[in-house]
């Protein structure tokens, strides 16, 4: 039952490649061609992602389960590709650059690929323990995942300020990425995107928590690793309008806040123990 | 001012978040053996003095916490009584040139005549942005329009939100407590004893669990637990309801969670009596601590009891009965009856064979009993700081500005420009649309 949605989501993985391979392409060739169907393969991708979760959502009932698919690491990995493209496509959209896809789509690609061909991931569509029977599930995974896709953009055009030129006749293939200002501007929005959604990722739990365990806060290791992400990404936004602080140094501090979404994501699962170990 | 730099905000957020992340590695609320093993003697003397073990809660930590608060204080009232005046100023006014120098300005000419074309874009800027300034130039006229200057109170919001979430989790901690009770099904309660503390709390009213169902899914992984609970005020039945995880029981102040599960001791059970020598059986029912004569006047079984765990040969064989069997003339000695495995007793080779053949499933439920009256403040909290964020990042100060010219020939130029206090690029775009609008008029 649950192999038509798995199929489709592996198939994802595989147009996702595509994508990457075509932002990337677009560099050594120089062709702006093939990043706008890196763009278009993305779009076919966020179609084949949501089919695929909305089709496990119909399975789960079919099989007496009914809930989102949001309880355990796989459902959550491939929710986060589909957030990712998401906001990628509404960026790239918004902010007519193509050619910053190169250092978002692997990252869309990495999280579904892990989703799909870790051997240890298990796709099973499985019932959901007591604890997470709650309306506060989906509030909270879309706004957690929401959060973590904007930090993982912001990381992703982080990498812009390494590669891109500062000699503006410059000959190099990294020459027509986007203006130091235009990167300044997208981290920046990016991050307090990131920052906003991941405050109500962190609320929304938190209330879910008092009417679960009674304790809206328990310094859990997944709520302390949130709200020490939440604290670098402070660090972040004080440091840039209270210290006007811009370029490299900045941007390494939205590579250590990505570090800890990672850290808090898959490090918490991984090597602690909690209340979270579901995903 | 040292309280009121940014340096001690970024460097007390460094410190929590670093600091943060020592509670998440080294085990917490554990027992001094448990460290000692973990750690070795030497470790274990440091997470002493440091409060390790309890990290969230020690002073140093809170020394940090506290001193982001009186940073947030500070800053905030210096800050505000600075810029009181910018948010609600006596007068708005604008200075021309420093909008016509700005980078996002868009200039284009058209045919129409001045004075319409003042007019209509009078009325565009009054119903797009806000009220209008309206001057007179040598030239022609400039003209200016702002919204959302109350958006810099934002950031004040989302301070004072934190400032609410400290106080209303002191508030927690000084008022309220949290504790655990275990009720077997029937029995009731009116004291507990917090988690933390071990002391004693006694309730406004009593709690008595008449029922304790759990369910499963087929894959054997628990559905639901819930537990049926009633509360009895001055001995009297005040009400009935059923809780579930998710689905607490909130009354007077107290919040009543379900916690956990677990298999009470049944207080009577069914033993049947096999007697090897004539191979005849004997079932009888006994409650705790009552006996029961053996076939043939041969001796004495008691019923001693039950275990949710019995351990075996470092086995677990699950839920047992204890019984005392008193041969006469002899020693009495203990025989445990695991109910998973009801010839276990055979093995024995004994005179008499004993099996438990019914007893009534009973179980224990966990409830977790909280109070917390700061948990307003902390709501309230939640809502000002997300508003607060929302206010801060994405709605701005926004200021438009356009000029218009009479030029020597029958035409007329027009500049337009803007600036905001935030997301620069964002105005750039709303100034390119603004323009589209104007030029469409």
């Amino acid at each position: 039952m649950s192999m038509n949605s798995s199929l489709i989501l592996s198939s994802t993985t595989f147009i996702y490649a595509l994508a990457t391979v075509f932002y990337i392409g677009s560099f050594p060739f120089k062709k702006q061609i093939l990043a706008k169907a890196g763009f278009w393969v993305i779009v076919i991708g966020l179609i084949g992602n949501t089919t695929g979760i909305l089709l496990r959502w119909v399975e789960s009932y079919q099989m007496g389960y009914g809930h989102a698919p949001f309880s355990n690491m796989y459902e959550s990995l491939v929710f986060f590709s589909w957030t990712l493209a998401v906001l990628y496509i509404f960026v790239e959209i918004k902010y007519k650059e193509s050619s910053i896809g190169v250092f978002v789509s692997p990252l869309i690609f990495l999280a579904i690929a892990y989703a799909s061909f870790d051997p240890n991931m298990s796709s099973k569509i499985s019932p959901l323990i007591p604890a997470l029977k709650s309306n506060w599930l989906i509030a909270h995974v879309i706004s957690c995942f929401l959060g973590y896709a904007g930090f993982a953009l912001a990381f992703g055009f982080s990498f812009i300020y390494f590669f891109k030129p500062k000699d503006p006749k410059s000959t190099s293939v990294f020459a027509r990425l986007p203006s130091w200002e235009m990167i300044d501007e997208l981290t920046y929005q990016m991050i307090v995107f990131g920052f906003l959604f991941l405050t109500i990722g962190i609320i929304t739990g938190a209330v879910w928590a008092n009417s679960a365990w009674g304790k809206y806060w328990s310094w859990d290791p997944k709520e302390t690793w949130s709200l020490i992400t939440w604290f670098v990404y402070a660090i972040f936004l004080h440091l840039r309008m209270m210290r006007g602080w811009h370029g490299t140094r900045l941007a390494l501090v939205s590579i250590v806040g990505f570090l800890a979404v990672l850290f808090t994501y898959f490090g918490v699962n991984y090597l602690l123990s909690g209340l979270h170990s579901y995903g | 001012m040292f309280f009121c730099s940014v340096e001690l905000t970024v460097y007390t957020l460094v410190l929590l978040a670093t600091t943060s992340i020592i509670g998440t590695v080294v085990l917490q609320n554990g027992s001094p053996q448990q460290y000692v093993t973990l750690y070795g003697n030497g470790f274990y003397n440091l997470i002493k003095v440091l409060k390790l073990d309890d990290m969230y809660h020690a002073w140093w930590f809170l020394f940090l916490l506290l001193l982001l608060c009186i940073n947030i204080i500070v800053c905030s009232i210096e800050r505000l009584s600075l810029t009181w005046k910018t948010i609600f100023p006596k007068k708005v006014g604008f200075n021309p040139d420093r909008f016509r120098t700005l980078k996002n300005k868009e200039i284009f000419t058209t045919n129409k005549e001045f004075k319409t074309l003042a007019s209509e874009f009078q009325a565009i800027l009054s119903k797009r942005v806000g009220p209008v300034l309206y001057e007179e130039t040598s030239k022609g006229c400039v003209m200016y329009a702002e919204k959302g200057r109350w958006t810099r109170m934002g950031v004040y919001v989302v301070h004072a939100s934190i400032i609410l979430l400290v106080l209303g989790a002191l508030i927690g901690a000084v008022f309220g407590f949290k504790g655990d009770l275990r009720l077997d099904e029937g029995a009731k309660a009116d004291t507990l004893f917090t988690t933390k503390s071990r002391t004693s709390i006694q309730l406004p009213f009593a709690i008595q669990c008449n029922e304790f169902e759990v369910r499963f899914y087929d894959t054997g992984a628990p559905e639901e637990f819930r537990s049926n609970l009633t509360i009895i005020e001055n001995g009297k039945e005040s009400f009935t309801q059923d809780i579930r995880v998710n689905h607490p029981l909130r009354y007077k102040g107290i919040n009543i969670f379900q916690s956990s599960y677990g298999t009470a001791a049944p207080d009577n059970a069914l033993f049947e009596i096999l007697d090897n020598t004539t191979q005849k059986s004997i079932t009888i029912r006994l409650k705790v601590g009552e006996k029961a004569q053996l076939p043939r006047d041969a001796g004495i079984f008691e019923f001693e009891g039950f275990l949710p765990n019995f351990k075996f040969r470092e086995h677990n064989l699950g839920e047992a009965f204890f019984g005392k069997v008193t041969l006469k003339g002899k020693e009495g000695f203990q025989i445990p009856l695991p109910t998973k495995f009801p010839t276990f007793d055979k093995m024995r080779k004994g005179q008499f064979t004993f099996v438990v053949k019914d007893f009534e499933q009973r179980y224990y439920t966990g409830l977790q009993v909280t109070k917390d009256p700061g948990i307003w403040y902390v709501y309230a909290g939640f809502i000002l700081m997300i508003l607060g964020c929302w206010i801060t990042f994405f709605i701005s100060h926004q200021c438009y500005f356009i000029e218009i010219e009479k030029t020597d020939q029958k035409t007329t130029s027009v500049l337009v420009s803007g600036k905001a206090n935030r997301n620069s690029y964002g105005m750039t775009l709303k100034i390119k649309k603004f323009v589209t609008l104007l030029k469409d008029k």
